[in-house]
């Protein structure tokens, strides 16, 4: 996210939970069902209250497992109405089933989900190994790296999901207690403005249009099952023109701009760190320290991982002649983590493509500092000089 | 009388056979209801119920209870019968009748 000269809105000091309860108060979705987890329980806690207090208009079911949250706003959804949930980590994992049914039948649902270690050993602090085992379910993810970017990419998610091109549910992303729990000083929209801007939903079909019957979720065999998962896919590369479309209207009205990804000191750096969540705002502390020591170093920050904006990508990275990719999950196959395998192969293909290292950082809420990645860029820019990366995996802030 | 009659079911009709994934009703949505009746659910029985009208004292928990709508009726919501073509063998109805023979279970010949 950018900050343009004209941002404007009502100046808050808000987590990043109540940034995102907030954002939905001003959704007011029709139905949000929720069961707690830490360190998401905060949102549904305080959405609660705004159903206890009469400020939003919600149907508000108290489920009694994450399961049944998720196939009761998939019911809602095919229902029609605009529906929301959130969870973290374990919670997540219990949804996994349901995941793949509220995407496969196209339903809108917009979840907040506060990334947390999966267990075990069990851990309730940031990682990003929930949300990373669930990039193949169907859903679109956006990360956020501030409370601000949560609280935008709540309401942007609206607008993505509903879209008619697309039709899938969203995951909005942020960081567990380093972002969900700390305070952070940022802008909102009006209640109107975010109405003006959501809209009103308008599905393909719903079970409530009692004058259009329609079967939802039935048997769907060899004859058919194939077309609706091409369909499935159609939609996902849809939003790649979706999400740029939606966040330029957005940035009209905010005052902040949003692309697939943000790029800090990009320009002329020859050695890119790319990253996701919080660790940005670390990281560009980082990169100013060392461009002041004359590195040409630079940032990307992925927002949108699903879908993966990969000509984009390219373009950004070609000519670079290091990229140091962070992972802040692992994913067991012995050959680095999700981010590294996906970009590596986006720049497969690629003219004057750079050459690409591996860090897994920060396992269940692992710290990591100025000095951890100034580690990064130093062993790139060794490599860079050697045309050689040494180790493409590295664990960093691992005791070795 | 079939189920799907009395449901005022429409026949679903699926896709032209020159159909491609760009003409399928998205996210599997069939765009019409009732059409389970559509759907012969009574192949892969192993044993059916066999219904006998004389014995029958028309309680309707057999009709009330069957999980497939599958206990056939006459315009009076009488139980007249089976449609073979949605049981599926599950014998829910022949336990819960309360009256000896008017529904029991006999095993098909596979
Ligand atoms: S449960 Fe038995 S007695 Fe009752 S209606 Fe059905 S067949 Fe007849
Ligand atoms: S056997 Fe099961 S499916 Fe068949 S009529 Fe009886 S209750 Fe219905």
């Amino acid at each position: 996210m950018s900050l343009a000269a004209n941002t404007s809105g009502n100046r808050m000091a808000l987590t990043g939970n109540e940034s995102v309860a907030f954002a939905m108060k001003q959704i007011n979705p029709d139905v949000v069902a929720a069961y707690p987890i830490t360190p998401q329980t905060e949102i549904v806690q305080i959405f609660s209250s705004y159903v206890a207090d009469g400020d939003v208009d919600t149907v508000f079911e108290r489920v009694e497992s994450e399961h049944s949250a998720m196939s009761a706003v998939v019911g809602a959804a095919a229902a029609g109405a605009r529906s929301m949930t959130a969870t973290s980590a374990n919670g997540l994992a219990l949804m996994w089933e349901v995941l793949y049914i509220a995407a496969s039948n196209r339903l809108p649902i917009v979840m907040p989900v506060v990334n947390r270690a999966l267990s075990g050993p069990i851990n309730i602090h940031c990682d990003h190994s929930d949300t990373m085992g669930a990039r193949d379910s169907g859903w679109i993810q956006l990360y956020s790296e501030t409370a601000q970017e949560a609280y935008d990419n709540t309401l942007q998610a609206i607008r993505i999901a509903e879209h008619p091109d697309v039709e899938l549910p969203v995951m909005v992303c942020q960081d567990g207690f380093i972002i969900s729990h700390a305070l952070d000083n940022l802008y909102t929209l009006d209640d109107a403005e975010v109405q003006g801007f959501i809209g009103s939903r308008t599905p393909t079909y719903s079970l409530l249009d009692v004058d259009n019957p329609a079967t939802f979720g039935p048997l769907d065999l060899q004859d058919w099952y194939f077309e609706h998962k091409r369909q499935q896919a159609e939609g996902m590369k849809n939003a790649l023109d979706v999400i740029p479309a939606v966040a330029e209207e957005y940035g009209k009205l905010s005052g902040r701009d949003y692309g697939f990804f943000e790029e800090y000191m990009m320009d002329d750096a020859d050695i890119v760190m790319m990253v996701i969540g919080s660790t940005a705002g670390t990281a560009k502390d980082v990169v100013d320290a060392m461009r002041e020591e004359g590195h040409k170093v630079g940032l990307l920050k992925i927002r949108v991982f699903r879908p993966l904006p990969v000509a984009q990508l390219v373009r950004a990275l070609r000519g670079k002649k290091a990229v140091a990719i962070m992972d802040r999950a692992e994913s067991f196959a012995a050959s680095g983590g999700p981010l590294y395998k996906e970009i590596r192969s986006a720049l497969f293909d690629c003219e004057k493509a750079p050459m690409t290292s591996n860090y897994i950082y920060g396992l269940g809420g692992r710290d990591i500092g100025p000095e951890d990645l100034r580690k990064v860029f130093e062993q790139s820019l060794a490599a860079a000089k050697a045309g050689h990366v040494e180790q493409p995996v590295t664990y960093l802030g691992v005791r070795e | 009388m079939t189920n799907s009659e009395s449901r005022g079911c429409e026949k679903w009709e699926t896709p032209s056979p020159d159909a491609t994934w760009r003409d399928v009703p998205r996210g599997g949505v069939i765009p019409r209801g009732g059409n389970a009746a559509e759907y012969e659910t009574g192949d892969w029985r192993s044993s059916r119920p066999v219904y006998d009208g004389e014995v029958c004292i028309q309680c309707r928990l057999c009709w009330i209870y069957c999980p497939d709508s599958a206990i056939a009726t006459n315009e009076e919501g009488e139980v007249t019968g089976i449609d073979y073509d949605h049981c599926k063998g599950c014998g829910i109805c022949a336990v819960e009748c309360p009256k000896d023979g008017a529904m029991v279970m006999v095993a098909e010949e596979l």
